[in-house]
């Protein structure tokens, strides 16, 4: 098989994997994935700009946030319709990407790091500023009657996991993409040696501004569909936490893979979900976990299996 | 109460909180310094600092004086070997990689944070100062032309927050003094300036980057114990001194100790009177976006010389 066959052959049988997955597991199981590829959206937007370009954004939370309150806002005071909404969340996100990218891409390294953190802090504190309208920590939740998206009720479970499989494929079907694109191995290039690349003759500062408006573009639609799918926007969604959280996604799937960020997710679910039950000290987990694969296997686990067995993975 | 004696109480909170921010800062910054990582774990240093002083305070029981003098010894101690351990464990192992410990940090923090919470529980807790007089201030008003002394209702402060501010002050002159006058100072800087230098001339550099991390835990750790009879031991405290002294390290510029603490006298003080003016969380916001633009455009920080 050529390798375009076996790249399309395994992300095509994740999708149907996922899509048979809608008529034989329990409720509980399904609710969980559906949850699970949202959340995955948000970590492969956040693989883009931290796999493939190798920049370290501690502050995606910001896009995510920026996606969801635009979205919950506009349905909550403005009583638009899910649709609109979801354009407005989508394109907010992006230019909040795009404005702070700017800035933020100036630095490098660390300095990165700390810039995209205090952003991503400036962005709760905002949304706890502005607590007449945005409901600081408590949160809002939006109406069932405001979830509807042509026709179609979000708020029924079967009609949330099959958008959510439908946001999911194409945000994966936009990432496949992207990499296999020359863009992408534009970006690939940045990560490996940004000073060689750029005497190539490359705009390194524009490709990364690129690829860190298109990751915030998909982030702010992860975050808009969750808010609509589970009709729940809050504070915690914009704080610190849902920033590692994609880092830990991605590290554990393995950065700069396509699949990557969905099996990351998939496992730190299911682990904190099992730890849950145990102690109400979960985030014990994610923390072991991050310091283990730091350690031992910073490839993540699609990584691993790149480097033993599928060396075309993408 | 009048505008003067409320700038002087002002002032005065800000000292103290300039105080412990400054301790908690220079740990950071000397990891930072000689290191060249960052710990995003200091602020848990700090948080058990306070935790740990609590326990030990009940554990010694007695006078308050006597628990909380154990403590003032005993906590840096334990922190610091914890942190030492820390950093042979980990660090050592990813080879001191900027990113990589710093992911390793993040996941070092949900470790301490939650085996607190695990341990400690949920509660916020108190310890007792050691020694807690009421001091009144005098203020001077013109009274029928003649400058005369009196105390104004609410112009006061306590012996214990004027002992933290003496503290601090002592213990930063402590570690100038280490710095600029020890042998182990002069390692630490030879090897802050040259790594591979430093290795050449057979300084076991591994060695002291063990110790640097575990005096920058002690100092947090310290500057936790200092604080926690003013405030109350909480397992969530860590957070916002983490970012408070990363505020005052990139003001001071990255690395640099005089910066550092002329950067956290700055914030301390002034922390207390922009938020007579401001909304706290306003002038939070104004704060960290105002930091963050520092770092972009101006990366060296108002006192440093060096690039990040």
């Amino acid at each position: 098989m050529s390798v375009r066959a076996r790249v399309i052959a395994l992300h095509g049988g994740l999708l149907a994997l996922l899509l048979a997955g809608h008529f034989v597991l329990p409720a509980y199981h399904h609710g969980n994935l559906a949850r699970i590829m949202v959340l995955a959206t948000y970590a492969m937007s956040y693989n883009i700009v931290f796999g493939y370009t190798g920049l370290l954004s501690l502050g995606h939370a910001l896009f995510f946030a920026a996606g969801m309150y635009s979205m919950g806002l506009s349905v909550q005071h403005m009583g638009l319709t899910a649709g609109p909404a979801l354009l407005i969340g989508v394109l907010v996100a992006t230019a909040v990407a795009a404005g702070s990218g700017i800035l933020a891409l100036r630095t490098r390294g660390v300095a990165f790091m700390i810039v995209t953190l205090m952003f991503a802090q400036a962005g709760y504190l905002t949304v706890l500023y502005f607590g007449d309208w945005t409901r600081g920590d408590e949160g809002f939740v939006i109406a069932r009657g405001a979830r509807v998206l042509g026709g179609i009720d979000l708020s029924d479970e079967s009609n949330r996991y099959l958008a959510a499989l439908a946001l999911f494929a194409a945000a994966m079907a936009a990432c496949l993409a992207l990499v296999r694109a020359p863009f992408g191995r534009t970006l690939v290039a940045i990560r490996e040696n940004e000073a060689r690349t750029r005497m190539l003759g490359y705009d390194t500062f524009r490709a990364k501004l690129v690829a860190v408006t298109i990751s915030g573009s998909i982030s702010g639609a992860a975050g808009a569909a969750y808010g609509l799918l589970f009709g729940y926007v809050g504070a915690s969604f914009a704080g610190v936490e849902y920033s590692i959280l994609p880092l830990l996604w991605v590290l554990l799937g393995g950065a700069g893979t396509v699949l990557g960020p969905f099996i990351g997710t998939l496992f730190m679910f299911y682990l904190i979900d099992l730890s849950s039950d145990i102690t109400t000290a979960y985030m014990l987990i994610a923390g072991v976990t991050l310091v283990l694969l730091t350690l031992f296997a910073p490839q993540g686990i699609m990584g691993e299996l790149r480097r033993r067995l599928w060396r075309w993975l993408p | 109460m009048e505008l003067g004696p409320y700038l002087v109480l002002a002032t005065l909170e800000g000292a103290v909180m300039a105080s412990v921010l400054a301790l908690t800062a220079v740990g950071l910054s000397l990891v930072f310094g000689v290191m060249r990582v960052v710990n995003i774990a200091h602020g848990e240093f700090f948080m058990l600092g306070a935790v740990l002083a609590w326990v030990i305070t009940q554990m010694v029981g007695g006078p308050p004086a006597i628990g909380f003098a154990v403590a003032l010894v005993a906590v840096p101690l334990m922190v610091g070997v914890i942190a030492v351990a820390a950093d042979m464990t980990i660090l050592k192992r990813v080879d001191y990689d900027p990113e990589r410990t710093i992911v390793a940090t993040i996941g070092l923090l949900y470790i301490i944070q939650q085996l607190t919470l695990m341990g400690y529980g949920p509660d916020a807790h108190p310890v007792e100062a050691p020694f807690n007089t009421r001091l009144a201030l005098p203020w001077i008003e013109i009274k029928d032309g003649m400058p005369a002394l009196y105390w104004p209702w609410g112009l006061s402060t306590t012996s214990y927050k004027l002992a933290v501010i003496g503290a601090g002050a002592a213990v930063l002159c402590g570690v100038w003094a280490m710095m600029a006058r020890t042998r182990i100072g002069l390692v630490m800087r030879a090897v802050q300036a040259d790594r591979e230098m430093a290795l050449a001339f057979g300084i076991p550099v591994e060695r002291v980057y063990a110790m640097v991390f575990g005096i920058g835990a002690a100092l947090a750790a310290l500057a936790g114990v200092l604080i926690v009879p003013i405030t109350q031991a909480h397992y969530l405290m860590g957070a916002d001194p983490l970012l408070l002294a990363f505020t005052v390290v990139i003001i001071g510029g990255l690395g640099s100790l005089p910066g550092t603490v002329v950067a956290a006298i700055l914030i301390g003080l002034s922390d207390g009177i922009i938020s007579v003016f401001f909304s706290p969380t306003l002038a939070k916001i104004l704060a960290t976006l105002l930091v963050a633009m520092m770092l972009v455009f101006r990366p060296q920080g108002l006192f440093g010389t060096r690039a990040v």
